[in-house]
């Protein structure tokens, strides 16, 4: 499996342990990277002008084409982005010829072969079927994590093909196979408030919080995100809600890389202050211990009961 | 007493534009800093400076002054045939100050049989000479002829590349010059022949053979006594400080272009106006080194140190707006941000430069140490501001180290402060005072600002299967999160849809809904009608975009 990394804008300078994570556990599970000079996704543009948006998307996917390559991004909204800009892209005529000609100033062609993976389907693609307990060399053991799984990937679901939108399976069968049991909470598909962040702080830190208030009730013992958007309102909403009953926000390649054998500092996980992104480090290698298995003890006195009974 | 008079000048421009810079560093404030006096702005900046330096990170500061100063590290890493011609420029020139402009200062003092004519030093002047000028050729290539880089030149970076050349190629012609003229050779056999007259016609043959000067009269036939004698001259009075000028090879290639026209320039003594041009050039590019991009030799050094000795700590507020004022003033204008930025794509379609960090830099020194900007160029940086989005790849490949991540936060507190707060906040005012405007009209009329992008907003058929259900207002979590949600978003989705259907547009722009859409896509994927809301509120704010300004953008 073989990559073009899109990383996005925000996670070399705010989430950088998220990339790290992602090449450390990409690498631990034999998918090869790419690194090429992306320009930004296109999404952000999206609000000022939409031909703009569309034409940053494909370039992008054009300079992976010229490597013969797939997007792979850890990112739901360029992720996002680049579904929407593949499908108005092929559903109109003039919109890909405005964005033609953008590309031809550059002597860019986009011909609509580069495809887009998030790391979640990648994942998903990677191991199909059981081959996924067979990776996991050092599963989780009652492990309960509250996924927020994501508008930009999740809607419009004919557009983004991510997951089914009301009843999402992906993280329940991408985690299932490493023992993460994904809670059912009522925020799950909400908004993580991302896309009011600089726009209006005060009503996206309202949306921040409330999905942490929800994931915390769910009964998970950490928030999972697959987002760098939500990454960042999820830490900052925990910054501002210390005493949250949560040991945190992981990212899908911590936990995921933790499973199959990753050191947690080389994932960016440490329990220095000030070194992690608030994970709470041992609360979650405790979930990693093989607990003791009652079962057997259980099962004589069953019979003896039944005996005595008999 | 001219040469003299002239370099006196230069030295007070140059001291006294250095002073200048410093106290406005100190002065120059970009976004909301605390308020202080220069005085105390000074001891501020005193005071980081020895705490600084003299801290446990006074070995990354002395090691940042090897690797990225002396050998400049981080050219190398961002382009290794850049860092290759800057080397060449940076030491090149150096040596050349060190060995030639100075000589009576450092180089005579070191070796005590010192000549500018004479070898080793002829041929190593030549061969810095020769670095400058291919190291100047590589610059001129990539400033004049790489496309990101061609549009952001400016009149300064010209003037740079000009003044090296012209003391450059001055320099070269100037030797070229002197080595064939015979008014010079004359010259110099007046201060320090001793021989008879009869023995000068053996000097002349050797030096008019060898030394390739061009005499107006033939020489003709020496005999050999004569000859001999000559030489003996030759070596005794000319030969230790003269080297043959073949090992000046880029003078003496200078030498033999004028050849034809050796007669002249001797009789003109042509070589002293280059003599002129070569320093006054010297004394100009020294006056103007404060006031030009060239006084990076200075501030660049200081900021990559400050850099190194900050980097895990950060700076006091209290030394942040000089830090950020020297930073602006150490900027090379080299484009590096300008090449690898992440949204530098939109200029080809929103022609403002201001995009382009390099020249967004530019328009924030202006704003914060030059006087200011005016309101059109206040609005067209507001724009390029907002579409920075802080990817930090600026930042991480600055070859000066500038953090240029803080100067961009930095920056969006100084608009703001101008009255240019965030862009869309200005768009959303602009959208609502039109719709006002719809509304005193007493009448709304139908139509808006025109087809954008999906076209969806302007197709009354793209409402048309709508059976105002009002899904898409219950399925929306910014509805839900208000108590009085008409108060706030003055339109819900449903009605926004059901105006639009009716051919009215620049109403709803105006509404806080469209400003305060999540882009969730909850409602486009909960209608049962299939109408595009959440596509459709973009529009409208690409709308509202090209309606209030927004460079570009027609399709």
């Amino acid at each position: 499996m073989k990559y073009a990394l899109f990383l996005g804008c925000k996670i070399p300078y705010y989430v950088p342990y998220y990339e790290k994570a992602t090449r450390v556990m990409a690498a631990r599970a034999g998918i090869e990277l790419v690194d090429i000079e992306f320009n930004c996704c296109g999404y952000p543009m999206k609000h000022l002008d939409l031909v703009s948006a569309l034409a940053s998307a494909a370039r992008n996917l054009a300079l992976a084409e010229q490597e013969g390559l797939n997007l792979m991004t850890p990112c739901k909204c360029c992720f996002g982005s680049f579904k929407a800009a593949i499908h108005h892209l092929e559903s109109s005529p003039e919109l890909r010829s405005a964005v033609a000609a953008e590309l031809a100033k550059e002597g860019l062609y986009y011909k609509g072969e580069a495809q887009v993976d998030h790391l979640s389907t990648a994942l998903d693609k990677l191991y199909p079927g059981g081959k996924l307990q067979e990776a996991a060399l050092k599963p989780f053991y009652n492990l309960e994590v509250a996924v927020l799984h994501g508008c930009h990937a999740m809607r419009p679901s004919s557009v983004t093909g991510f997951d089914d939108p009301l009843n999402p399976t992906l993280y329940k069968r991408l985690l299932g196979g490493i023992g993460v049991k994904v809670t059912d909470w009522p925020g799950q598909l909400e908004c993580c408030g991302g896309p009011l962040m600089d726009k209006n702080p005060e009503l996206s830190a309202r949306f921040a919080d409330q999905r942490l208030a929800e994931a915390e009730t769910s009964g998970a013992a950490f928030m999972m995100v697959g987002c760098t958007y939500t990454q960042m309102q999820m830490t900052a909403a925990l910054e501002r809600q210390p005493e949250a009953n949560l040991g945190g926000s992981i990212v899908l390649p911590q936990l995921f890389g933790l499973a199959i054998g990753c050191a947690p500092l080389e994932l960016g996980l440490s329990d220095e202050p000030g070194d992690n992104n608030g994970v709470d480090l041992k609360r979650l290698l405790k979930f990693m211990e093989k607990p003791p298995e009652p079962v057997k003890k259980k099962k004589p006195k069953a019979k003896a009961k039944k005996k005595a009974a008999a | 007493m001219f040469f003299n008079v002239s370099l006196t000048i230069a030295l007070i421009i140059c001291v006294a534009g250095i002073i200048q810079r410093v106290l406005r560093w100190h002065q120059a404030e970009l976004g909301s800093g605390p308020e202080m006096a220069l005085g105390e702005r000074i001891a501020a900046s005193a005071d980081g400076f020895f705490r600084g330096f003299f801290s446990h990170r006074m070995g990354a500061i002395l090691g940042a002054l090897v690797m990225d100063v002396l050998l400049q590290r981080r050219i190398y890493q961002v382009d290794k045939r850049r860092w290759l011609a800057h080397m060449l420029i940076d030491w090149g020139f150096t040596l050349l100050l060190v060995m030639h402009a100075l000589d009576k200062f450092i180089t005579l003092p070191l070796f005590p049989d010192y000549a500018a004519t004479a070898n080793p030093f002829l041929f190593l002047r030549n061969l810095f000479g020769l670095m400058v000028m291919v190291g100047v050729c590589l610059a001129m290539y990539r400033r004049f002829f790489e496309p990101k880089i061609k549009l952001t030149t400016t009149r300064m970076d010209v003037y740079a590349i000009a003044l090296m050349v012209v003391i450059m190629l001055s320099g070269f012609i100037l030797e070229g010059m002197k080595f064939i003229s015979e008014s010079k050779f004359d010259e110099m056999i007046e201060m320090y022949y001793d021989g008879d007259d009869e023995e000068l016609p053996g000097v002349k043959k050797i030096w008019a053979e060898k030394y390739g000067v061009v005499f107006a009269e033939a020489i003709g036939e020496v005999d050999e006594e004569v000859m001999e004698a000559g030489l003996e001259q030759h070596e005794t009075a000319c030969l230790p400080c003269h080297a043959a000028p073949q090992s000046a090879f880029i003078s003496q290639f200078f030498a033999d272009l004028f050849r034809p026209a050796a007669i002249g320039i001797s009789e003109d003594r042509t070589y002293d106006l280059f003599w002129y041009i070569h320093w006054l050039a010297c004394f100009i590019a020294l006056a103007y080194l404060p006031f030009s991009k060239m006084f990076h030799l200075i501030t660049s050094p200081l900021v990559m140190m400050i850099r190194a000795g900050t980097e895990q700590d950060g700076v006091t507020e209290a030394v942040k707006p000089t830090k950020q004022a020297l930073e602006m003033e150490a900027c090379t204008h080299c484009g590096t941000c300008t090449e690898h930025c992440s949204v530098g794509q939109y200029y080809a379609r929103h022609p403002n430069l201001t995009i382009l960090p390099s020249e967004k830099l530019a328009a924030a020194k202006e704003l914060a140490l030059q006087g200011g900007l005016y309101t059109s160029q206040l609005k067209t940086l507001q724009e390029g501001a907002a579409i920075c989005t802080r990817c930090y790849r600026c930042t991480t490949l600055c070859p000066v180290g500038i953090d240029l991540q803080e100067m961009w936060a930095s920056l969006d507190k100084g608009l703001a402060g101008e009255g240019f707060p965030a862009l869309t906040e200005s768009i959303a005012r602009a959208a609502d005072a039109a719709a006002e405007e719809s509304r005193a009209a007493e009448a709304i009329i139908p139509g808006g600002n025109g087809k954008s992008g999906l076209g969806l907003s302007t197709e009354t058929s793209s409402f048309a299967h709508c059976y105002s259900c009002q899904t898409c207002t219950n399925s929306c979590p910014v509805v839900a999160s208000f108590d009085d949600p008409k108060a706030e978003l003055d339109l819900l989705p449903h009605q926004i849809m059901q105006l639009l259907g009716l051919g009215h547009q620049t109403e709803p722009q105006g509404s806080g809904m469209v400003w305060n859409c999540l882009t969730c896509y909850h409602c486009q994927e909960a209608c049962p009608q299939g109408v595009k809301v959440a596509d459709v509120l973009y529009e409208l704010r690409n709308m509202s975009a090209r309606a209030a300004g927004m460079s570009g953008g027609e399709s």
